[in-house]
């Protein structure tokens, strides 16, 4: 059995590169991101993983940065938005929120932008109805969803169009 | 946070043998989507978590001879997704996927769900209709006890300090009896759920299983109101009425963030004839 006492060490791949960095076992994934790692896309918002603002991908599932201990990335992969804006294969995505308005303050974006794509990447062609259900959990307080389901939509069709 | 230790046992036996070495100072830890919550606000505070995630043993779902078997590491998403569940239970499938967010699912165990025991939960009450069972190591050995004996009342489990939960075992329905699950409510957790579970013969019911999720102190199977339906005809709906109003007065509720009590047992009084309107008409198809 491995007993932890103070450091740990999380060795992972973040966006594509591999990275090693010590933190405590309390250490929020979130704040390894954001403050070991200076990643400030995935914000704590309401530090009880009810709003989506600090969501990340890891090895493609959504998960809430403020309360999975960063220790559980070890040997994996982790996905958050300064990943997304730079891989050209995510344009179509980040396009279509720009070019549908789907974004106001911002502030719930990257929670948004990495739920749609880990929804589009299990299913490419969702139904209206299976959009709303998959980002029920991504709460955004000036846009009223329309314009986010639309981007999804958008973003879903241009990928069959190629 | 306040700082703690963290404990990677690999084996069932490490894992109960540092629980009960660590006593009061310490706990299980599987998604941490409860308990880290409970630490974060300094609700609760441990000097030692004991990683159920790294004991291989706890892993998975599976299913044989007519019972699904949910490992203590499985997590709402692996069960909603699971190809044996879809299989042989696809209303356990369809109300995991009602838990929560894509998020917590990810995280949070079906196993982690039941030992936190906080009523506002859906896999009590939806576990309670298929008569479900724990199966619980300790250091002295191991037991079984049904998800009723299991969660005893809020935030409290008949699990004694040094215990872990390895698995939940489903037996499916009877044969011929279909289930139902409805839930509701406005905020993030449940208000009310609703489990039941009937068989028909002669356009009477045969059996019948009735369960209430969140809005009593803990799931409950409904007796008294069961009772009052076995031998009843289907398409009487004073005997579902009255089902419904012995469950709403039997349930417990109390006034809370979700609503009053009267409110509740409201709810429960239409819930319970919903549900079993539910649960007769897929019977039927
Ligand atoms: C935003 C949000 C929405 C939610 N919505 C719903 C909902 O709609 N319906 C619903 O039912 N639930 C809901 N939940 C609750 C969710 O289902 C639970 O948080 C989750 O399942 C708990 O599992 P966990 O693995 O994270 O448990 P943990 O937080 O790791 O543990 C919880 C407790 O169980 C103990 N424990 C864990 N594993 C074992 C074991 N093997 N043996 C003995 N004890 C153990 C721990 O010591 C701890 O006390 C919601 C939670 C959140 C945060």
């Amino acid at each position: 059995m491995v007993q932890i006492n103070q450091k740990i060490t999380v060795a992972f791949n973040v966006n594509g590169g591999d990275v090693e960095i010590d933190v405590t076992p309390e250490t929020a994934l979130v704040d390894m991101l954001r403050d070991g790692l200076l990643l400030k896309g995935a914000k704590r918002s309401c530090d009880m993983q009810v709003c989506g603002a600090c969501t990340v991908l890891v090895d493609g599932l959504p998960v809430s940065a403020c309360t999975v201990p960063a220790f559980e990335v070890r040997g994996k992969s982790v996905t958050t938005i300064e990943g997304v804006a730079a891989d050209d294969r995510m344009a179509g995505l980040t396009d279509a929120f720009i070019d549908n308005a789907a974004i106001q303050c911002g502030f719930c974006t990257p929670g948004m932008v990495l739920a749609a794509k880990s929804l589009l990447d299990r299913n490419p062609h969702p139904s209206e109805d299976e959009i709303k259900d998959y980002m029920r959990g991504n709460i955004c307080r000036c846009t009223g969803y329309k314009k986010i389901v639309e981007a999804i939509q958008e973003a879903a069709q241009k990928a069959v169009q190629g | 946070m306040r700082p703690f230790r963290l404990y990677e046992p690999t084996t069932i036996n490490e894992t109960v043998a540092t629980l009960s070495e660590l006593g009061d100072d310490g706990k299980l830890y599987a998604g941490g989507t409860e308990l880290l919550l409970a630490m974060k606000t300094g609700l609760l505070q441990y000097d030692g978590l004991v990683n159920v995630k790294t004991v291989p043993e706890l892993e998975g779902v599976s299913y044989s001879n007519g019972t699904l078997t949910i490992g203590a590491r499985a997590t709402h998403s692996t069960v909603e997704h699971s190809a044996d569940v879809l299989a042989h239970a696809p209303l356990i499938a369809s109300v995991e996927h009602r838990v929560a967010n894509v998020r917590v699912r990810n995280v949070g165990t079906v196993v982690g769900n039941l030992c936190f025991a906080e009523p506002h939960s859906d896999p009590g009450a939806l576990l309670l209709l298929y008569e479900a069972e724990v199966d619980i190591a300790s250091p002295s050995g191991t037991r079984s006890v049904s998800v009723e004996q299991l969660v005893v009342g809020p935030y409290e489990t008949s699990l004694a300090g040094d215990e872990l939960v390895t698995r939940v075992r489903v037996p499916l329905l009877p044969n011929g009896m279909r289930g139902a699950y409805l839930k509701f409510g406005y905020h993030h957790r449940p208000t009310l759920g609703v489990g039941a579970a009937v068989s028909v013969t002669d356009g009477k019911f045969l059996d019948v299983r009735l369960t209430l999720g969140s809005a009593p102190p803990k799931p409950t199977r409904m007796r008294d109101a069961e009772a009052v339906l076995r031998g009843a005809a289907v398409d009487d709906p004073a005997v579902a009425i009255e089902a419904g109003r012995i469950a709403a007065e039997g349930c417990d509720a109390i006034d809370d963030l979700h609503g009053s009590a009267e409110y509740k047992r409201h709810l429960v009084q239409v819930f319970v004839q919903r549900a079993l309107a539910e649960a007769v008409e897929r019977g039927v198809k």
